[in-house]
């Protein structure tokens, strides 16, 4: 479902056409699940979170006029339920991720030589590769310090603008920004490292 | 390889706006130093292509893991919450 299906879908649900629920229900139950299984890192936490997030969301519902800002509304009370959760999660890296260690090492300053990364020009398309990957990437994903997976998730998985996701995570624009490319370095390390390991095999 | 002139990049500054490059979220000047500096660089444009490749990746990433079924317990409550809100009961 595109930004413009999802717009629709809350205007309809917000002028309550009850036709609209199950479809709304059903499509924030599963991004929910989804957000908070890699913020938690607990089946059973994701599955209270998705059944929480969705009581509170219909609570509220009068509170919210533009269904341009359902989505953003629906993540800030996710998040909200997930924080409430981290004392059990399994994930607790809090440490920061340098720029310097997410450089890869090779000849930058000779522009004729080749870095030392994995062949990435010659992958098959990302749709197949996100599918033959999934297990990778759930594992580089799951592994981002907290701070910067949040983002990753908001940004990169669900297609949220900056501007949105600064307002779920009470961040600035510039912070949203800089732990987004911090942990996308930090994601491509990783897949990098896996790509390697499968040349070689 | 490192262009020279006063306003030019270096690798390691080009690295820290490659994000804000793809999502096209740089200034405009900003935007023409990076694609200077990248068109003369193998190494800037092998790895903006790693990056590319694995945000994409990110994109399409969609979890094998489902949530358990709605339990009919559940909607029943949230339909009624829904009423309630709009005002249908």
């Amino acid at each position: 479902m595109d930004r413009q299906q999802e717009i629709d879908l809350a205007r309809a649900v917000l002028g309550g056409d009850t036709a609209a629920f199950d479809q709304f229900v059903e499509l924030y139950r599963t991004k929910i699940f989804q957000y908070s299984y890699l913020m938690c890192g607990q089946r059973e936490d994701a599955e209270e979170v998705s059944q929480d997030t969705l009581l509170k969301v219909f609570e509220n519902l009068n509170q919210l006029r533009e269904p341009e800002r359902m989505k953003a509304w629906v993540f800030r009370i996710a998040k909200n339920a997930c924080l409430m959760k981290r004392r059990r999660s399994i994930f607790a890296p809090k440490y920061e991720l340098s720029l310097e260690d997410l450089m890869p090492p090779g000849e930058w300053h000779d522009g004729e030589r080749r870095l030392e990364i994995a062949d990435w020009k010659n992958l098959p398309d990302a749709e197949y590769l996100a599918r033959e990957m999934s297990g990778a990437l759930r594992k580089a994903i799951a592994e981002l310090p907290e701070i910067y997976r949040s983002v990753v998730l908001l940004r990169d998985l669900e297609e949220m603008t900056t501007e949105e996701a600064a307002e779920i995570l009470d961040l600035s624009i510039d912070a949203v920004k800089t732990r987004l490319h911090r942990g996308r370095l930090a994601i491509r390390k990783k897949l990098d490292d896996y790509l390697r390991t499968a040349e070689r095999v | 390889m490192e262009s020279q002139g006063h306003d030019a990049l270096a690798c390691s500054e080009v690295f820290e706006l490659l994000s804000d490059y793809l999502d096209g979220s740089l200034a405009p000047e900003d935007c023409e130093r990076v694609r200077r500096h990248i068109h003369d660089c193998a190494p800037c444009v092998e790895f903006l292509e790693s990056l590319r490749q694995s945000v994409s990746l990110c994109r399409e990433y969609g979890s094998i893991e489902r949530p358990a079924p709605l339990s009919p317990d559940v909607r029943e409550r949230l339909m009624e919450l829904y009423r309630r809100a709009t005002h249908q009961e």
